[in-house]
């Protein structure tokens, strides 16, 4: 019965698509064309970072929560802080004035600073100013940070008043998420004396991967920030692992680095230390592109099935638009379960490979 | 080409955040829940080590307390034998005391009964003496011619003095 039930929803589904495009193409035919469906701009705008955070539309008015503008200009210029609804409502060609220094956002298409808040100085020339915005990025970060404080420092002044008292279930989620990363990635990457050292930061840096990732994929507000996607945060975590790294690395692993065991002529020149300094570069280099293009990716996918509706739709028209968004709709919640994949095995993995180059720089060799 | 150009300003905003959170939990965040966690399993393993001591202890108390309840058996089976051994022994010694004892009756009273007869014996000896020294005298006195008369008379005194005897 349900096998039937299959077939004829798919025949009518068929049956639609055979009938769509003509009936499109009369309304194209009979109305001017509305504003084209701006897919790049739909699906970056998504997946990069705001000044604004939107959050739905009501009769066509925009409902955002107004994030702070803060700005330096360049040359010697002022600072200046203002609400992002300023920027964010000006139509196409319009400019804001504070404290007599212009600004606009350009548009995502523009060649110059896409998406950016720029300065439109006297005599017309762009210049970006120095932003330090709290963005929608910004909010998603410390969305995280408070919520990762919120949710271990309870647990851990439960710990720390009675350290013998019988775990509450929630403290028995909280030993099992810290266990888990403790024992499954420090533990055998960091050498035993050195795991009360290195651990915080390794536990940071996976629940605060993990947990961005995770509201990264849920849609609506406060959520729903692209942080983990973004190259200036994974920047930050890949710096403060090479920080990790190399700060702390022991003399071992730096006798390696500057004179390694390889002929003399080859360290003299020195063609070595070289690579090896430039192998500890491209370690975290890779860990900054690797999570960066991965939930970037995962993203821009989620994104591009939903845009796949309004592209079809604009295209053959509603009734084939109405036909993909069945299809993306389920592509999406496919690629959605992915991402909540992807959302650990990245944590996973910026944190195992990040424990890994910390144990390595502690290692100590075997004596003869 | 933006999207892959950090940003200064969520650099820095992400170095905030980050770093502040990091050292909240560095400080009071992580140690204490690691610690609490390794003080519990440290102290979940003691005891389970003292559980398994006291378990040997009472283990060896209670084997104690089977060979000490053997022991006693033994000892019981042993005082029970000893005192059966004792019992006997006493029967028998007393056995052979009553069989000396009737022995030496016996032999005393033989002494005595051959003593008896001795002096019976004796006695008669003595009769038989005065007797015949009787006999002797009143063959004396008669003045025997005859004799036939004589052997009479003889026999006629012994028949008297048998008779005397036999009385």
């Amino acid at each position: 019965m349900n096998h039937v039930l299959k077939h004829i929803v798919v025949f009518l589904f068929l049956a639609l698509m055979a009938f769509a495009p003509t009936q499109s193409m009369a309304q194209d035919a009979e109305q001017p064309k509305k504003e084209k469906f701006d897919a790049k701009s739909f699906i970056f705008g998504h997946t990069g970072d705001s000044y604004c955070f939107h959050i739905t539309e009501i009769k066509g008015e925009p409902v955002c929560v107004w994030l702070p503008v803060i700005v330096k200009c360049k040359d010697g210029g002022s600072w200046h802080c203002f609400s992002s609804k300023h920027i964010c409502e000006l139509k196409e060609g319009e400019t804001f004035n504070h404290n007599g220094a212009n600004f606009y956002i350009a548009p995502i298409s523009a060649d110059k600073y896409p998406g950016k808040l720029v300065e439109v100085k006297a005599d017309g020339s762009l210049s970006r100013p120095f932003d330090i915005s709290f963005t929608k990025n910004a909010f998603g970060i410390f969305l995280v940070c408070i919520f990762l404080l919120a949710f271990f420092l309870p647990a851990a002044r439960k710990y720390k008043k009675d350290p013998m008292a019988q775990p509450t279930k929630y403290q028995g989620l909280v030993e099992w998420l810290t266990y888990t990363v403790l024992d499954g990635i420090i533990r055998p990457n960091v050498p035993e004396k050195q795991v009360k050292r290195f651990a915080p930061y390794l536990l940071t840096v996976f629940f605060f991967i993990f947990f961005a990732n995770l509201f990264g994929l849920i849609p609506f507000f406060p959520f729903g920030a692209n942080v983990t996607g973004n190259l200036s945060i994974t920047l930050v975590l890949a710096l403060l692992t090479y920080f990790f790294v190399n700060v702390f690395g022991n003399k071992h692993y730096w006798k390696d680095i500057l004179w390694p065991d390889v002929p003399v002529f080859l360290k003299a020149i020195p063609l070595m230390p070289i690579i090896e300094l430039i192998s500890t570069i491209t370690k975290p280099f890779a860990l900054m592109v690797r999570l960066f293009a991965n939930i970037l990716a995962g993203h821009i996918v989620i994104m591009v099935l939903m845009a796949l509706i309004f592209i079809i739709g604009g295209m053959y028209g509603a009734g084939m638009g109405g036909v993909m968004s069945i299809v993306s709709i389920f592509m999406s919640v496919f690629m959605t379960a992915l991402e909540l994949l992807v959302a650990y095995i990245q944590a996973y993995v910026f944190t195992i490979l990040s424990s890994l180059f910390i144990g390595m720089a502690q290692h100590e060799p075997e004596h003869e | 080409m933006e999207l892959f150009l950090p940003e200064s300003g969520l650099v820095i905003w992400m170095l905030i955040g980050f770093l502040i959170v990091f050292f909240i939990l560095a400080k009071v965040g992580w140690p204490m829940i690691m610690g609490a966690v390794e003080q519990r399993n440290a102290h979940i393993s003691e005891s389970l080590l003292a559980a398994e001591e006291a378990n040997n202890a009472l283990a060896g108390i209670e084997q104690k307390r089977q060979e000490t309840m053997a022991a006693a058996q033994a000892e019981q089976i042993k005082i029970m034998k000893e005192s059966q051994d004792l019992k006997t022994q006493l029967i028998e010694e007393a056995k052979i005391q009553a069989r000396k004892e009737a022995e030496k009756i016996v032999t005393d009273a033989r002494l005595k009964i051959e003593k008896e007869q001795a002096e019976a014996m004796a006695q008669i000896k003595n009769e038989v003496i005065a007797l015949s020294v009787d006999i002797a005298e009143k063959l004396l006195q008669r003045e025997l011619s005859d004799k036939q008369s004589q052997t009479d008379y003889i026999e006629q005194l012994l028949k008297n003095n048998t008779t005397r005897i036999e009385a």
